[in-house]
């Protein structure tokens, strides 16, 4: 068929439409806003163009704030759950009896609703008139003092965040790398087993190879997920998260728009854009390692 | 090393309360002598991988022991046992290259049997030389052909020099050609290094052409065990008998009455030890000598010119086993306008077994070396 075929296009107009008006045009439109100062969107109007923006949001120091937190979370969670989710994947798939009981015990926080989870975390962090909250309880059990998660030390409300963040996360991976381990043939690991290799060096050499494309596949996507964190942080600390020390880059984009103090559409775009290349540098690298780490 | 099953069974227990236990191998015992290729032979179904895997140790026997010279490996894990196993599928790892799946075996020895580097890729070297694919050392099993695949998993399995090397399937993933080839590689190989080797078939040339020895096997039970020649000339059963032979050997139901060995009405031999019996006659292809008054007689059908030999295909009434090939050599003019075709029987081609089990009933047969 001739490539340049009319009908060819026709065939693609709708989805071309769809996606130009709902993917392109906004995408395009926030890389110009970025660049605007002081857009309005009332009047549609503008003082200039330039890197003002970029300027402002960089040395906003609640933006940096968020900057921080942002990293600490995806540093700390996107590693933790996907090593996490290996061993109960491995162990999972290495136990015989109660397995589908223990499999849906793992995946439950998957299908439970987000308003629950806070809920349970309320009662495990929160402290009310009668107590601390159960691990303060725990930690008082064992002789130290009551800490405050919520509205405590930055390290706790981290931890808090950290915490969550990973048992949300969690069941995904768990369930990607039981089937990833489960589609690993037997006979390799007969094969091993006949040239007596033992039971480390069977898991660190043919297993996780095997397995290699799942667990990059379950890096990448972590660290996109946990890069655009936002909703965690609302449903543990409150929507006023500057005020808690606690905001992500994707929230503060919401709190220009929309917040208390939001109304600034140019600063909100501006910082859209520097997440985004941060997302894409990071997506960058992690292809670059993985052609080099990642087999098949 | 020699190998001994001593009343080795193996048993699956049922899924469902309705079916039976399956006996995957039962009450097999058998000495696989040292320093032979012994091939295991059977329909498929009948436990020869499972009696493979069981020597491997990959497989524990719920019953019976294993022993590897005199030593019992009976309660042995696999790993302990230094088996060399060949896949059917090969079972190359797919992300090391060639000259790493080969070494990975070396790289698990521990303790006294440890070698250093240098040593390691030279036993490498020298196993991959054998097998000839020391050119092939740098690539991935997916840059391999299906037979260079075979050999490089040959080498894996080779390359720690194991006491006894299992082969399950080997040549069932190649095609016909390099079938050929490969069977006379691994008896070279084979017979290069002096290692016990076991490999299982379901294809009786495979078996006979490059074996020392035999097993055949039926639903789990050892059948007859011997050299591949003996065990084609000597069945002790029907289904041994039916089982070896290109073309099948041919069947027909029979009768002994005083003495005389009947085909239908036909006479084919006199003066028997036994009386009277109901039994099944088999006859080997190269039995038949074309006769015109022989006492065998068929009803014509064709004939098939090969060069070498002439095949005679015919019908009889009696026969259970659908056409008679009978391969007659080139020197024989078959008239092939003529309604029927008459043989005399080499007797020692003609087996005779009980109707009901299938035993060999030698005293209905006619010996000429007794």
């Amino acid at each position: 068929m001739d490539k340049k075929s009319p009908k060819a296009l026709l065939y693609l107009l709708p989805s071309l439409l769809f996606l130009g008006a709902f993917l392109v045009y906004p995408l395009v439109d926030v890389f110009v806003y970025s660049f605007e100062e002081g857009f309005n969107f009332a009047s549609g109007t503008s003082f200039g163009t330039g890197l003002y923006n970029y300027s402002y949001v960089l040395h906003d120091p609640y933006f940096l704030q968020a900057l921080k937190n942002t990293f600490i979370l995806v540093i700390i969670t996107v590693p933790l759950s996907t090593i996490l989710a290996l061993v109960i994947a491995v162990g999972l798939s290495s136990i015989k009896t109660l397995k589908n009981l223990f499999q849906t015990v793992y995946f439950l926080p998957y299908v439970t609703n987000t308003l629950a989870v806070g809920l349970v975390f309320m009662i495990l962090f929160k402290p009310t008139a009668y107590s601390d909250g159960l691990v303060n309880l725990l930690i008082n059990l064992f002789g130290g003092q009551s800490v405050d998660f919520i509205s405590g030390p930055y390290w706790a409300k981290m931890f808090v965040l950290c915490f969550y963040t990973i048992w949300v996360v969690m069941p995904f991976k768990v369930l990607i790398l039981t089937s990833a381990l489960a589609s690993v043939n037997k006979d390799y690991y007969n094969a091993a087993r006949v040239d007596g290799t033992g039971k480390a060096r069977t898991f660190f050499r043919i297993t996780l190879p095997m397995i290699s494309p799942m667990i990059f596949y379950l890096v990448i996507t972590g660290f996109i997920g946990a890069f655009k964190a936002y909703s965690d942080a609302v449903a543990l600390f409150g929507t006023d998260l500057n005020a808690a020390g606690m905001n992500t880059i994707v929230g503060y984009v919401y709190d220009m728009l929309y917040g208390n103090s939001g109304g600034y559409p140019s600063y909100a775009s501006a910082a859209a854009i520097i997440l985004f290349a941060i997302v894409l540098t990071v997506t960058c690298i992690n292809l670059a390692v993985s052609k080099k780490n990642v087999h098949y | 090393m020699n190998v001994t099953l001593k009343n080795v069974t193996k048993k699956f227990p049922s899924r469902t309360k309705n079916t039976p236990d399956v006996y995957a191998v039962n009450d097999f015992t058998l000495e696989f002598p040292d320093g032979k290729l012994i091939a295991l032979l059977g329909p498929s179904g009948c436990g020869k991988s499972t009696t493979l895997n069981l020597i491997s140790g990959l497989l524990k026997v719920t019953d019976g022991k294993v022993l590897f010279g005199d030593e019992d490996v009976t309660d042995l894990a696999a790993e302990k046992r230094g088996v060399g196993l060949v896949f059917q599928n090969y079972a190359l790892y797919p992300h090391l290259t060639v000259r790493q799946n080969i070494l990975f075996p070396l790289q698990n020895l521990k303790g006294k049997e440890k070698m250093s580097k240098s040593q390691m890729n030279e036993k490498a070297e020298n196993i991959a030389r054998l097998v000839q694919v020391d050119n092939l050392m740098d690539r991935k099993p997916s840059e391999l052909s299906g037979g260079q695949q075979q050999r490089v998993a040959i080498a894996r399995a080779l390359v720690k020099m194991p006491k006894v090397l299992l082969l399950d399937e080997p040549l069932s993933n190649l095609d016909a050609r390099l079938r050929l080839q490969t069977r006379e590689e691994i008896r070279r190989i084979q017979k290069e290094t002096g290692i016990t080797t076991l490999f299982v078939t379901h294809d009786q040339d495979e078996a006979m052409s490059i074996s020392d020895m035999i097993v055949v096997m039926k639903d789990g039970v050892l059948q007859q065990t011997g050299l591949p020649q003996e065990v084609y000339d000597n069945p002790e059963n029907l289904f041994v008998a039916q089982f070896l032979g290109t073309p099948p050997i041919s069947t027909f139901d029979g009768e002994v009455r005083n003495g005389t060995l009947y085909i239908g009405d036909d006479v084919v031999f006199e003066g028997l030890s036994c009386q009277e019996k109901k039994v099944t006659v088999g006859i080997r292809p190269e039995g038949y000598v074309l006769k015109e008054n022989g006492a065998f007689r068929c009803s014509l059908k064709r004939v098939e010119v090969m060069g070498r030999d002439i095949t005679v295909i015919s019908e009889n009434e009696n026969c259970n086993s659908g056409e008679i090939r009978s391969i007659i050599g080139s020197d024989n003019k078959v008239d092939v306008t003529k309604e029927w075709v008459c043989f005399d029987l080499k007797p020692e081609k003609v087996y005779v077994f009980d109707r009901e089990s299938g035993k060999r009933l030698r005293e209905a047969e006619v010996r000429s070396n007794g």
